[in-house]
């Protein structure tokens, strides 16, 4: 008995941990390119599970998740082109408060179009009492889902980032980018470009997890703490340690929830957040060399 | 092929560069030499579009690139080895240069980069022998050497080098001259800016004195070797 709840925590804690992982993973891609934290991030995910569920109501679920990743990520290079590009040597901070504004306009126009409804896609397989037994272990088909996708993502975004020319230029915009348009290349068309990919990566995360967590007009800005959380715990800019990092916050809040009051699971990110910013910038996997050769 | 007319730049309030009128014509190595903070650097970001010109015209090939973006400079022929070399330090050696053959590839001539390649390699045969080392790891020399292979993948008309020579050893800077002859010697047109007067008037056809953000001497190279003002602010030689 003690084993099955325990893997049934750890399965929780997973599930959570591949939308956090996401959320990092697209902090890291704008971080990455243009050195902002985009707060903005968790809007996505809330877009892209809204969208998909509207797109529901008269298109097939294959076609209405791949609309609504569609259609977010039309809405992140818009965001970029509107808010960010022409702004003339804009410092950090401002960008980012900028992204805190977004966020906000992006949740209140979600408000008024959808209201205060919480909705969510059907399964992708099977319903919500349809399990998969692993040893006495009662897994949802949705779980699988959501942690295939988180994969498949990774698996894209390296061989994207290693071995295409546009990665390669992306990479090149992130590390400097006066160096990057010396050599030719539009680094504004970069910028938007990582804003389109995140919200991409956003938008399907939010359509996978949303028969299992459900989707509103107000989870974006929690997600945007969790992702935060996740991508400083990994390192900043390190996808794959996001990845890693996001299992480890998805199941600490998970097992939390064993020993501590309900109303706690959230302070642990928190807390875990200030104790990285406060004893390890870095983060877990942040390798000290290598942060000091990229520079950031 | 370039040609500055009454260019005044600086930064924010900060002005730098006031009344700046240079000229370069094809084939030629033509230098500006000065002392920390004269306005070089300044002048080399205001030509390529890092920084906006206050006022004044930059013609390039008789086209106005002062209002144009860096990156349709650069794919229009004019290149800048930047101050500090700038490679991105986190990729090898290898896809630092690909990087810089970008324009080549927007422009179709996927098939000339390979042959690109071989060329600055041969140019840089150290370039061939780390071309999977991470460009952080190479030494100052090596960088600069990279860095001017990145901009020679480019296939530019003109090639602006800011201070090649800075923090490397006397060998060293002899090497990155004599390649510097070796570029115009292939046809290239060269813009060099340089504190190590000596060495660039030497290999350079014509030259400027900039101070304090104005020009105030030019002429042909030896002419300004020759020039006793020359000699005492800039070659560390005192006037008997």
């Amino acid at each position: 008995m003690f084993f099955e709840l325990f893997f049934q925590y750890l399965v929780a804690g997973l599930t959570y941990g591949t939308i956090y992982a996401i959320v990092g993973i697209g902090f890291n891609i704008i971080y990455n390119t243009t050195g902002i934290i985009n707060f903005a991030q968790g809007e996505f995910v809330m877009l892209g599970g809204m969208t998909a569920v509207t797109l529901y109501g008269f298109l097939p679920l294959p076609l209405a998740v791949i609309g609504a990743v569609l259609i977010t990520m039309v809405m992140g290079g818009l965001i970029e082109m509107v808010f960010i590009r022409w702004l003339v040597k804009p410092t950090v901070l401002r960008m980012i408060i900028i992204t805190i504004g977004i966020s906000i306009l992006i949740r209140e126009g979600a408000l008024l179009v959808w209201g205060e409804g919480v909705r969510s896609l059907p399964y992708f397989t099977g319903n919500e009492i349809s399990a998969l037994s692993l040893g006495g272990v009662r897994l949802s088909p949705q779980v699988l889902w959501s942690i295939g996708v988180c994969m498949v993502i990774v698996l894209f975004l390296n061989l994207f980032f290693k071995h295409t020319m546009l990665g390669r230029e992306m990479r090149a915009c992130a590390a400097n980018r006066d160096a990057a348009a010396l050599c030719g290349i539009p680094t504004k068309n970069m910028i938007t470009l990582s804003f389109v990919l995140s919200a991409g990566i956003g938008a399907l995360a939010g359509c996978v997890v949303s028969p299992i967590t459900y989707t509103q007009y107000s989870i974006g800005s929690g997600l945007a703490i969790k992702g935060f959380t996740v991508a400083i715990l990994g390192g900043l800019g390190n996808s794959m340690a996001a990845v890693a990092a996001g299992f480890i916050l998805g199941i600490l809040e998970s097992f939390s929830i064993w020993v501590l009051p309900t109303a706690y699971k959230d302070a642990i990110s928190i807390a875990i957040l200030l104790a990285m910013l406060f004893i390890r910038p870095s983060g877990l996997f942040g390798n000290k060399e290598a942060m000091r050769l990229k520079d950031f | 092929m370039l040609r500055i007319r009454n260019l005044d730049a600086g930064y924010g309030n900060l002005n730098v560069l006031r009344r700046v009128s240079i000229h370069v014509k094809p084939g030629e190595i033509v230098t500006i030499i000065g002392a920390n903070g004269a306005g070089k650097t300044t002048l080399l970001k205001t030509i390529t579009g890092l920084l906006k010109a206050q006022a004044g015209e930059v013609l390039f090939n008789g086209q106005d690139i002062g209002a144009m973006p860096t990156e349709r400079i650069v794919s229009g022929g004019c290149s800048l080895v930047p101050e500090g070399r700038q490679v991105f330090p986190a990729m090898p050696v290898s896809e630092n240069l690909l990087l810089g053959a970008y324009v080549q590839f927007k422009r179709g001539n996927k098939h000339e980069v390979e042959r690109d390649l071989d060329r600055v390699y041969a140019l840089f045969p150290v370039l061939k022998q780390r071309e999977h080392q991470l460009a952080g790891t190479l030494s100052g020399g090596e960088q600069q050497m990279l860095a001017m292979g990145r901009a020679l993948m480019a296939r530019p008309k003109l090639i602006m080098l800011d201070e090649p020579s800075m923090g490397l050893a006397p060998l060293m800077v002899k090497e990155i001259f004599n390649i510097i002859v070796r570029l115009r010697a292939e046809g290239n047109t060269v813009l060099l800016v340089e504190q190590n007067a000596r060495s660039a008037l030497k290999i350079a056809n014509r030259g400027y004195v900039l101070e304090t953000g104005r020009i105030i001497l030019e002429g042909e190279a030896e002419d300004l070797l020759a020039n006793r003002d020359v000699q005492r602010a800039y070659l560390g030689r005192d006037a008997e």
